[in-house]
């Protein structure tokens, strides 16, 4: 990625307030970059936080400025849509730890004047939803209508959830977890290993070296790029279609469709993405464990709260399957909360969250109507 | 009045106000949301078919999608002050741990079930040798989601075997609703097209 962070148009929110971080160390310049839609209420009650996937950034419902592609929950956010911006303020902050503008390892260090590179503190979901905190604080936003997110989003989700219980009147997690498995940890690893084994990485330093590791980060999100898939949707995509050919060519090029699709998303996403920041944000994910951060089991967590609760899941999700989900609505019932859990029967693997399905969206409305109206919004 | 709202209005006057309930296969919510209004309770719902679980998402309730063979071991023992299976035990695949699940769960339970012990189930089989049709039980045997009819006094053999106590039992049949502390009669075996119990462990 070469675009300079701070070309990117979008709002930002700058505190000089250090930022404590989990690791003991602190944040001393924090900026968070976000998108926001739709007004803000006069009392300020019809604020939702959208949190962005790993790959993802703060421009939900509006065109991406690096990719010149639409928002990549447009068809969730936005005039009429289930998080409807007629009726909503929608804000989407670029998580801490990430490349679109907000504080991460492509950042100045104040205290070296140069970028933090692999000096950026190791980060975590908590951090990154202390960060949003923040934010919410400096909009004067005391109550969020909903937080709501998907894959690492929906880790946020929890975690603003298990830490600001009274900012928050519902919260929708959606295809996560709430600490990653083995075979979640296992796919990371396969995606750093590759950034890191790419002698452009340049032991992290690759912008004073005046390389970037491309090759390393396209492999890395072509790997984690099959986990969001599925078998069937792979099949019914790619099949063993040919690329361009009638026979196979007996060579190593891409002869099959699925694998010139596969470097086509390699290559792109080497464009809108920073290496080190894959590595910090893989992490931030990895280390995420609800229990284990807050020393509690998810029933403690949770017992009592307020929040109204909607849990999706998707039944070909293998990545965050149905069974991780429903832990945490396991949980939330044993702990007396009010929890819905839709599980949204599609073939299309983790990625079906955000993609065209229509019962997911009916649910999404229903609750969030259901909310406001409670709400009196 | 019709039949089914009948049921719904006697599940209802078993139903304490302000208590936590569990609706097991809540439907479109329709039990939950009058219980809402008129008994001020706490509910949930438990749902198998996606549209209806978003009809009761959409109506404010809280809802969880699943089935009650499967996903009952959600919620921890004495989690709800009753648990509601309104004609439902007999489409399940094993009303023998389901009837364990809801008494564990509830502190009571509602549980409603039509009555193969009926006389126009039993003159349909006897008189005509056919799987009976009766408007409680309307479906052909091959497509019936009834998997494990049972009569009046099986129902209460059962809950016998499995030291669940019966409190209340009330009989519906088109005529009239009959109440009993306890156990029924024998005659309701034969008169009762729908049996309500209020039982608990």
């Amino acid at each position: 990625m070469t675009t300079e962070q701070n070309k990117i148009q979008c709002s930002y929110f700058k505190d000089s307030k250090p930022l404590l971080l989990e690791n003991g160390t602190s944040i001393d310049e924090l900026t968070v970059a976000y998108e926001s839609y739709g007004k803000l209420n006069k009392n300020k009650s019809n604020a939702i936080i959208v949190c962005h996937a790993l790959s993802g950034d703060q421009f939900v419902a509006s065109k991406n400025p690096l990719t010149n592609k639409d928002g990549w929950w447009d068809r969730m956010v936005g005039s009429g849509k289930p998080i409807d911006t007629d009726k909503y303020y929608v804000i989407c902050p670029n998580v801490l730890g990430g490349c679109l503008g907000s504080t991460g390892p492509t950042s100045i260090n104040p205290k070296t004047s140069e970028q933090y590179g692999l000096n950026f503190p190791v980060i975590t979901i908590s951090d990154m939803v202390n960060a949003q905190m923040r934010l919410i604080e400096h909009l004067g936003i005391k109550k969020l209508l909903s937080a709501i997110g998907g894959s690492m989003g929906g880790m946020q989700v929890l975690e603003w959830a298990a830490s600001y219980p009274e900012s928050l009147t519902s919260a929708i997690p959606i295809a996560t977890s709430s600490r990653h498995t083995a075979q979640n940890i296992a796919f990371h690893e396969l995606g750093r290993q590759a950034i890191m084994a790419d002698p452009n990485w340049s032991n992290g330093d690759y912008k004073k070296a005046g390389t970037n590791p491309n090759k390393g980060l396209s492999i890395a999100r072509m790997t984690a790029h099959v986990t969001y898939l599925s078998e069937a949707s792979l099949t019914k995509k790619f099949g063993r279609r040919l690329q361009d050919k009638d026979e196979i060519s007996f060579g190593f090029d891409a002869d099959f469709q699925i694998e010139s699709y596969l470097r086509h998303q390699g290559l792109t996403f080497v464009d809108r993405f920073d290496a080190n920041s894959y590595l910090y944000i893989t992490r931030a994910m990895d280390y995420f464990d609800l229990e284990k951060t807050h020393k509690k089991t998810l029933t403690e967590i949770y017992e009592k709260t307020n929040i109204r609760f909607l849990i999706a899941s998707f039944t070909g999700d293998w990545l965050y399957p149905p069974s991780e989900n429903l832990l945490i609505v396991r949980a939330l019932s044993a702990g007396g909360a009010d929890v819905s859990f839709v599980n949204i029967e599609s073939d299309k693997g983790h990625d079906a969250f955000l993609l065209d399905e229509p019962e997911f969206d009916d649910a999404m409305k229903g609750f969030i109507k259901s909310v406001s109206l409670e709400a009196k919004i | 009045m019709d039949k089914n709202r009948t049921d719904l209005e006697l599940i209802t006057s078993l139903v304490d106000k302000d208590s936590r309930i569990l609706d097991v296969g809540c439907g479109n919510g329709e039990l939950l949301k009058s219980l809402k209004s008129k008994k001020n309770i706490i509910g949930q719902g438990l749902e198998l078919k996606q549209e209806r679980v978003n009809k009761c998402v959409s109506r404010g309730l809280s809802v969880i999608q699943g089935n009650a063979d499967n996903d009952l071991s959600l919620y921890p023992d004495l989690s709800f002050d009753c648990v509601i299976l309104s004609q439902t035990i007999q489409a399940t695949n094993s009303p023998k741990n389901i009837l364990t699940e809801l008494v564990r769960i509830g502190k009571k339970a509602i549980v409603s079930i039509p009555n193969f012990g009926y006389w126009q189930v039993r003159l349909g089989f006897a008189a005509f040798g056919k799987m009976p049709i009766t408007e409680k039980l309307s479906n052909n045997w091959y497509d019936t989601p009834n998997i494990h009819l049972c009569s009046i006094l099986d129902f209460v053999d059962l809950c016998s075997e499995l030291n669940i106590k019966i409190d209340k039992t009330i009989v519906l049949s088109s005529k009239s609703t009959k109440s009993f502390n306890g156990i029924p009669n024998k005659l309701s075996n034969f008169f009762g097209e729908e049996a309500i119990f209020l039982i608990k462990n």
